[in-house]
């Protein structure tokens, strides 16, 4: 694993998500990230997959808390994925999740 | 031990029924099976739609091929003549001999006809068998007049066959009224209304004394009343008489009035011998329908098993369509009851008739009539079988819900076996477990059963139930919209209206907690859209939205979008319609007509969108809002410009409200509608807003709806001009913007709203709230400050900006792949996509 730049942080949108195309282990992987500009982590990344709806859509819906999960809503069936964890709420599913730093402007994502 | 040998005398439905169910049973039996019929069992319920072009064969239950699959040993076309009880055998006419240990008798009944001396003659026929359509058929041949003698049930389908052989047709009843046996005096005279308006001839209280050669036609009846009747033919179907013969041949106890008499085991009078259907009486009753016929044959094979079931009766409430006119009857139809209290509804502008009879102490439903209108069997059959409480105003369950009646069944009084949620066969019961093993939410009951996690559209009720259910056990009933905020959408509509507050990080700071979620994000987007109708990809409003509103179009389930461009009233320009060509052509869009008269293009990637717009917005296209929570069309039919029957313009009606409300943000999407004529082609009356054109100007419908659960729209206001009537619809729409609960549509809003439709009218026409203008300068705001979004939005490079399937990246969605079917794409399976997958990569 290394850590890789992935775009800037203008690349992103506040409170919400985008999308990226990253190399793991020579293969291209969909990486959804959201900037949560009030957190203390500020930026967090999972698998663009929504295993339950079987599309590419993650870094589409809409990010918030349920208790004290941070969570992203598929826009398909909109169930809850952990944005920490990549864990489903509702169901027994789990998308991959990567650790993703801020680096002054630039997005770094351990892949 | 050699196998149990079971031999079933009669193969008609209930006989079939027996013999399917014990073959299909662990019962080790030889089972032989005896019809008399030549064809083995058929459909005898639907036998009149033989007349209406249906081939005999199609209402076959069986062949002999699959009963021999069964290993059923079947015979046709031989009676039983002889039942021998000591030896046990039966002997058929034909000479052969069946050995039994168990015999089972399903010989049915024979139409009754009357001893009316001539009743013999050629062309008296009867109506019970494939057979008999075939003598009726050929009787009609080239005649004109039929009689059926007999107004009940049989009767009527009769007369509906003889009519569609092109007969002019008669019923002759015996009784005062048609249907004596399931309807009220009052139903069966609207029944009779009905019926002669298609047609057929009623004669009641006639009692025929001979049959004669007629002087026109062929046959003549002779009255008791000395009136005559001349005809072609004369079908028998006055009542139906058990087939008992063969077991009163062989000594079985029969009841008084006919009928092999059976206990709850269905067994006669000889333990060896059960009888079902319509040859068996219970306690001197005999059940005439095949529903219970079929729980008989049930009851009857469990007695060879271990696991036995009893038969005690059967509910003979019946809902059926006869000559096109809907007939129910449930319980105690006629109110015969001790103390029986009655309701009756009669509409003779409508010819709907419904009467309601309640028990002495007004508690509990004993049964019903209806005619014209079965909307309200469902749920009386529910009250009715569960012996649930009635409402202090039983009326109201047979009343038109257009006078603020309770029609529905609610929430709290649907029995546990009612079914909530199709998709997942999710009953009451199981989410009444659900909530007594711990879910407190409508989020933890939806995990736990899965209900409204299919179409979802069960949603509004399954809130309802669990509500109830939660509010029953003492538990407080949440009506927050969510965690984040402790007020419903309505509260928060008013805060942000009077604190003018333009954000939602301004509104969950002052009013809400945590960060907010994809239920409270959305709704305060739309009220924040209602109130100040701002561009929803400003940059503080872009997190709020659904992907569909943040791309504005309409996400697929392959993560792919449909595009919709606005085509107000349905009217389009040639030129128009072949750009949507060009541009589904070069994006290799699917394209499909819409329900609200316009097209859609599916398939579009969102890299492409702003590109598909630029072009459609370059042809003159705007936005179309099919993505939003919003209006979406108002359809039209083409009205008196072009119509024969049109009175007004409607096309220009429709035109300009769809571009005065376009872009109006509510709480659920909203659809229009506006016809140029009461023909109503338009099917205004199943929108939210629906304009029926008259002579003198329009009539406004409010709150209709069709999808899911359907309404027709209330008739709001009449004869209305044209600026009365936008004055009303601003105040309309303002209002239910207002008040409404996130994601509800008119049609449940209104039924929700206290006071119904004439707190509505007097809210909008009489200005009772004091609020009128202020509702219609809100109107007049959203109005004033309309922008097509698409085209403010391919004008900014700020809005593209989310445009991109990947921030670092020109390469598309690999997994988002397409076939081709009846020459346009759609989306590729699965299975599909693995086949491909290795040629797409590469």
């Amino acid at each position: 694993m290394s850590a890789h730049k992935i775009c800037t942080v203008d690349d992103l949108i506040p409170d919400s998500g985008v999308c990226a195309l990253v190399r793991v282990n020579g293969l291209e992987e969909q990486v959804a990230l959201f900037y949560l500009p009030h957190t203390e982590q500020k930026v967090f990344a999972i698998n663009n997959w929504d295993p339950l709806g079987r599309a590419n859509v993650l870094s589409r819906g809409i990010v918030g808390n349920i208790g004290d999960e941070l969570v992203v809503a598929s826009p398909l069936y909109k169930q809850h994925f952990s944005l920490l964890t990549g864990k489903c709420l509702e169901e027994d599913a789990a998308v991959k999740t990567y650790p993703a730093t801020l680096e002054g402007d630039d997005i770094m994502l351990m892949a | 031990m050699s196998k149990l040998k079971v031999v079933v005398v009669g193969n008609g439905m209930v006989g079939h029924h027996y013999v399917e169910t014990l073959a299909k049973s662990d019962v080790d039996a030889d089972i032989c099976v005896i019809g008399g019929e030549t064809r083995p069992a058929y459909d005898r319920v639907h036998l009149s739609e033989v007349f209406d072009g249906k081939d005999p064969s199609d209402l076959g239950l069986t062949t002999r091929e699959y009963y021999e699959g069964l290993g059923v040993d079947a015979h046709f076309g031989d009676f039983v003549a002889k039942i021998d009880r000591e030896s046990k055998k039966v002997v058929t006419e034909g000479g052969q001999e069946f050995d039994y240990d168990k015999l089972v008798l399903a010989t049915g009944s024979y139409p009754f006809v009357p001893p009316i001396p001539g009743h013999d003659q050629a062309h008296c026929l009867a109506y019970r068998t494939i057979d008999d359509l075939a003598e009726i058929k050929a009787s009609a041949k080239g005649k004109k007049v039929g009689v059926v003698v007999g107004g009940g049930l049989l009767g009527l389908e009769c007369a509906n066959a003889l009519k569609n052989l092109g007969l002019e047709a008669h019923v002759v009843e015996f009784a005062p009224g048609l249907m004596g046996v399931q309807l009220d005096d009052g139903g069966s005279q609207m029944l009779r209304r009905k019926i002669e308006a298609l047609g057929v001839q009623v004669h009641t209280s006639k009692a025929t004394e001979k049959i004669t050669q007629g002087d026109t036609h062929r046959l003549k009846m002779e009255f008791a009343d000395e009136t005559e009747l001349e005809t072609d033919m004369i079908v028998f179907s006055a009542g139906i008489r058990p087939y008992d013969q063969l077991a009163r041949d062989a000594d079985l106890k029969v009841g008084e009035r006919g009928g092999i008499e059976i206990d709850y085991q269905c067994k006669t009078s000889d333990e060896n011998i059960f009888a079902v259907g319509e040859c068996a009486v219970l306690g001197n009753f005999i059940y005439g329908l095949v529903a219970p016929g079929y729980r008989m044959a049930e009851a009857a094979v469990s007695q060879l098993t271990s696991d036995k079931t009893s038969f005690t009766g059967a509910d003979m409430s019946t809902k059926l369509k006869l000559l096109g006119v809907d007939v129910g009857s449930i319980g105690d139809s006629k109110g015969n009851s001790d103390g029986a209290l009655g309701f009756v509804f009669s509409d003779e502008r409508e010819d709907v008739y419904k009467r309601l009879n309640v028990s002495a102490d007004g508690k509990k439903v004993l049964g019903a009539t209806l005619v014209g209108d079965c909307d309200d069997y469902d749920t009386l059959l529910q009250y009715y079988l569960n012996e649930i409480d009635l409402p202090e105003n039983p009326e109201s369950l047979i009343l038109p819900a257009s006078d603020g009646a309770v029609p529905a069944l609610g929430a709290d009084a649907l029995p546990m076996t009612a079914s909530i949620c199709s998709c997942h066969n999710v009953s009451k019961g199981d989410i009444v477990e659900a909530i007594d093993g711990g879910c407190t939410t409508v989020a933890d009951v939806k995990g736990c059963t899965k209900a409204a996690t299919g179409c979802g559209g069960c949603a509004a009720l399954l809130k309802n139930v669990v509500d109830f259910e939660l509010g029953a056990r003492g538990l407080e009933v949440n009506t927050d919209i969510c965690e984040h905020f402790k007020h419903t959408r309505q509260d928060l509509f008013t805060i942000v209206q009077s604190t003018q507050i333009k954000s939602f990080d301004e509104l969950i700071d002052k009013h809400g907690s945590g960060s907010g979620c994809d239920i409270c994000k959305p709704a305060v987007a739309s009220i924040l859209a209602s109130l100040w109708n701002e561009h929803v990809l400003e940059s503080d409003l872009v997190p709020l939205q659904d992907t569909n509103d943040t791309f504005m179009a309409n996400m697929q389930k392959d993560g792919t979008y449909s595009v919709v461009p606005r085509v107000p009233g349905g009217e389009i320009l040639p030129d128009q319609l072949i750009v949507l060509g060009e541009v589904a052509k070069r994006y290799s869009l699917y394209s499909k007509i819409t329900g609200g008269q316009r097209v859609d293009l599916f398939g579009a990637r969102m890299n492409d969108l702003p590109e598909i717009w630029s072009a459609l917005i370059d042809a003159g296209f705007e936005t179309g809002h099919a993505y939003a929570k919003a209006l979406r069309t108002v359809k039209s039919c083409v009205g008196s410009t072009w119509c024969r029957y049109g009175v007004q313009d409607s096309v220009g009606q429709a035109i300009d409200l769809e571009n005065r409300y376009k872009g109006l943000r509510t709480p659920h999407k909203l659809k229009m509608g506006v016809s140029g004529c009461t023909r109503e082609c338009a099917e205004a009356q199943s929108k939210d807003v629906g304009v029926i054109a008259t002579e003198s100007g329009w009539n406004l419908y409010v709150c209709g709806n069709g999808g899911m659960k359907p309404r027709h729209a209330d008739l709001f206001a009449t004869d209305l001009d044209t600026p009365t009537m936008i004055k009303y619809i601003d105040r309309f729409l303002m209002f239910y913007v207002r008040t409404a609960d996130r994601l509800q549509r008119t049609s449940t809003w209104l039924e929700n709203l206290e006071g119904g439709l004439e707190y509505l009218q007097d809210v909008i026409i009489n200005d009772s709230l004091g609020i009128a203008s202020e509702l219609e300068k809100q109107m007049q705001h959203v109005v004033d400050t309309y922008q097509c979004e698409w085209k403010t939005a391919i004008n900014d490079q700020d809005k593209l900006k989310r445009f991109r399937q990947f921030v670092n990246s020109d390469k598309e969605d690999e997994a988002v792949l397409f076939v081709e079917e009846r020459g346009q794409i759609r989306p590729a399976t699965d299975a599909e996509k693995k086949r491909t997958q290795f040629k797409a990569v590469s």
